[in-house]
């Protein structure tokens, strides 16, 4: 669950990062037909990998509590002083 | 023996001068607590340094007193040097001041000093050891106290940019003893168990003491060794902690960290927009410029008129096959002309012609005779006529 997740994470940067690139050597307009097509379809399925990132994670805040070397989540709720 | 009575004026000048010649009273360097101190309209400050068992009355005048770094006041420990002097008057002695220093602080500062200028030498503020910051952390990992203002506004700030933000917050204690092992502990932790994407290290301002965990080695050294980027905020925009120096990043409060640290996500979402878009409107420029191509193509002749073309591939054969057959024509004709003209000549030369017209050819075997001297009597001749021939004897 980790990995997966600091993967997606690299992922998005990544991916925007591929994204930029594309829509800068489409805009150069030197690739071919074919080439432009693939390239613009790898682009749709990043701009969509990076969406679903983007609304994938929910809002959660949470204090980290050790006990016996175990760690617990809690929510977690600033107080007020 | 008997004893003159002195005067208390003479008495308090004796001591005075006794105290004056004393070399080592002359420069003392006293550390105490300072209480009931005046800060007098005139500029002199007036106080009493203590410690557990006694205390002193101390002065200074208004020319030192103008130059202290600081503004004394009761309960502050400090370090006072001046000179010890009785005042005949009240026949007290006290401490003439010339200068004084915070007790503690300079010793902090040497120990910053140091640790900064070893650490630097070392290579741990190097750029090149610092980490990037994720553009998009799923997780911000926060090492702070979980009480007080520090925690409130880097959550408030965090999810005002992205209302999505997940923060684990790993509570330490940012100051006092054992402050900067349990920080490094938590920074480990952080890392081993790999709870966040980033880390935000932070604290609110207070003085140099305060702040002092975060001058440790150790917590330096942590942060070093920390796979995870970390941003530091520790102390007001103006203090600068070893922790920050060693930091992938130093923001100059809390909220900036969490502002560094959080991506805003409709910036995000804008962006992905704008990409998106630039990539559709370049691959219809594309599509549409290849259409205009191919277009342009078709409106060739070639396509519209196939059949044209190979039209005038005929005519061009044809063309070529009437050229080559006149170019032999025309041969044939000059050589047979020129022909028909060397017969003739042939013709009007040909011994045949002359025969015709009755002249005769004269041989002596095989010899043609065209001299009358060439033949003597009696020699066998050949006459060839026209048609025929005959023998002679020359008379």
């Amino acid at each position: 669950m980790e990995e997966k997740e600091m993967k997606q994470e690299l992922n998005f940067e990544e991916a925007m990062k591929r994204l930029e690139e594309i829509a800068q050597e489409l805009e150069k307009g030197d690739l071919d037909l074919d080439q432009s097509v693939k390239k613009f379809e790898e682009g749709m399925a990043l701009s969509k990998k990076c969406n679903e990132i983007l609304q994938e994670a929910e809002k959660r805040i949470t204090i980290l509590i050790q006990e016996d070397g175990e760690i617990k989540e809690e929510n977690f709720v600033p107080t007020e002083d | 023996m008997k004893i003159e009575p002195i005067s208390v004026t003479e008495l308090n000048r004796y001591m005075k001068e006794k105290v004056a010649g004393d070399e080592f009273l002359n420069h003392v360097y006293v550390r105490g607590e300072i209480s009931n101190f005046k800060n007098h309209y005139t500029g002199h400050m007036y106080f009493t340094l203590k410690d557990e068992n006694s205390l002193i009355k101390c002065i200074i005048f208004k020319s030192y007193a103008e130059k202290l770094k600081f503004m004394p006041k009761d309960g502050m420990k400090v370090l006072l040097l001046g000179t010890v002097s009785v005042f005949e008057r009240d026949g007290v002695y006290q401490i003439y001041g010339k200068a004084m220093q915070e007790d503690g602080i300079g010793s902090l500062y040497t120990a910053y000093e140091e640790l900064k200028a070893k650490l630097e030498k070392e290579g741990l503020f190097d750029p090149s050891h610092k980490k990037p910051i994720p553009q998009m952390p799923l997780r911000i990992g926060v090492l702070t106290s979980n009480t007080g203002a520090v925690i409130r506004d880097i959550i408030n700030v965090s999810t005002r940019r992205n209302p999505d933000v997940q923060i684990r917050l790993l509570p330490v204690p940012v100051q006092g003893e054992g402050a900067a092992e349990k920080i490094v502990k938590a920074i480990q932790t952080m890392n081993e168990q790999k709870l966040a994407d980033i880390l935000i290290l932070a604290r609110g301002g207070g003085s140099l003491e305060d702040l002092w965990p975060f001058n440790e080695e150790i917590v330096a050294r942590a942060i070093f060794a920390s796979d995870l980027p970390i941003i530091s905020a520790v102390g007001h925009e103006t203090d600068f902690t070893i922790a920050d120096f060693v930091a992938d990043l130093r923001a100059p409060t809390p909220s900036a960290a969490a502002e560094l640290a959080v991506p805003n996500k409709q910036d995000l979402i804008l962006k992905l927009q704008n990409l998106e878009n630039r990539s559709k409107i370049a691959l219809k420029k594309k599509t549409e410029f290849m259409r205009m191509r191919y277009e342009k193509c078709m409106t060739r002749r070639v396509f519209k008129e196939p059949m044209q073309m190979i039209e005038e591939k005929y005519l061009w054969v044809d063309m070529r096959k009437k050229r080559i057959q006149n170019a032999v024509m025309q041969g044939f004709q000059r050589k047979k002309g020129s022909a028909m003209e060397k017969i003739a000549k042939l013709d009007a030369l040909s011994p045949l012609k002359t025969l015709t017209r009755g002249y005769s050819i004269t041989k002596l075997g095989n010899k043609v005779i065209t001299r009358a001297s060439d033949l003597k009597k009696d020699d066998e001749i050949t006459l060839t006529f026209l048609e025929g021939e005959t023998k002679a004897k020359v008379l």
